[in-house]
């Protein structure tokens, strides 16, 4: 059975000017797994696409509050899960579809969760309509210490 | 202010920091002030200076792109990292791009 290292919870306005810090703050936790270059990239990455998906598709710009929790285990994994009650998805296979966007006007491009899906090792969505989405990823750090 | 020169046709523009969701709405209005002068055909991104990017700067040079393929122009990048150019690569970017087919052979 793995046991869970540590846990952050990280509550911030759904402002994009938060979008470094989010993923600037994952990555700084989770440093203690002694992740490589590419690893921390990864994850600042796939953080940064799924809060800004957030932001922008789930707020749509007006205010609210993004939840991310982190936690690291004792197997390497790290777990991130970046939430909102915003809008929620009506299609999520829709949305997960390469260059799909709902805002073509904004020159989104549609990449975001194939981002996220390429960049972590697991990512799953779950979304209500009205109620909000979360998107749940993993990422296995090997580490460059290990 | 971004940081960049001219030589005839061809705009060099240095792109500087990180380009998210956030940083992307100030570039893309101060790429498409540069490049609204119709005599610039062609638009290379210079990314030494650029720490982190994700889709959100994809959707900018995408959009630079239809606007100066309009011209019978296009863009190109240099000087991108490893990370940047595995996002850029993922999305399909390099196939566009003016540097796209030797970039994207030896990847």
């Amino acid at each position: 059975m793995n046991i869970r290292k540590n846990h952050m919870r990280l509550c911030f306005d759904s402002k994009s000017a938060n979008e470094s810090f989010a993923r600037v703050a994952v990555s700084a936790f989770m440093s203690q797994l002694s992740p490589t270059l590419e690893e921390i990239n990864d994850v600042k990455t796939a953080v940064s696409e799924a809060v800004t998906n957030a932001i922008v598709h789930g707020y749509k710009d007006e205010s609210g509050e993004v939840v991310i929790d982190a936690s690291l285990w004792d197997d390497g994994r790290v777990i991130i899960d970046v939430s909102d009650t915003g809008c929620g998805i009506d299609d999520i296979s829709q949305a997960m579809t390469p260059f799909f966007t709902s805002q073509p006007e904004m020159e989104r491009a549609g990449m975001g969760f194939a981002v996220m899906q390429t960049f972590m090792d697991d990512v799953r969505v779950t979304s209500r309509p009205g109620q909000g989405t979360s998107v749940f990823m993993v990422k296995r750090v090997k580490g460059s210490a290990k | 202010m971004l940081k960049y020169s001219r030589q005839g046709t061809v705009l060099t523009v240095m792109l500087e920091g990180e380009l998210d969701q956030n940083s992307s709405q100030v570039v893309r209005e101060e790429l498409d002030n540069l490049i609204e002068d119709t005599r610039i055909r062609h638009l290379t991104l210079d990314m030494r200076n650029l720490t982190f990017m994700d889709s959100s700067g994809i959707g900018v040079i995408i959009g630079r792109y239809r606007t100066l393929a309009r011209r019978g122009g296009g863009v190109s990048v240099t000087g991108e990292s490893a990370h940047i150019r595995r996002v850029m690569k993922l999305t399909g970017l390099y196939t566009i791009l003016d540097n796209g087919r030797g970039e994207a052979s030896s990847l």
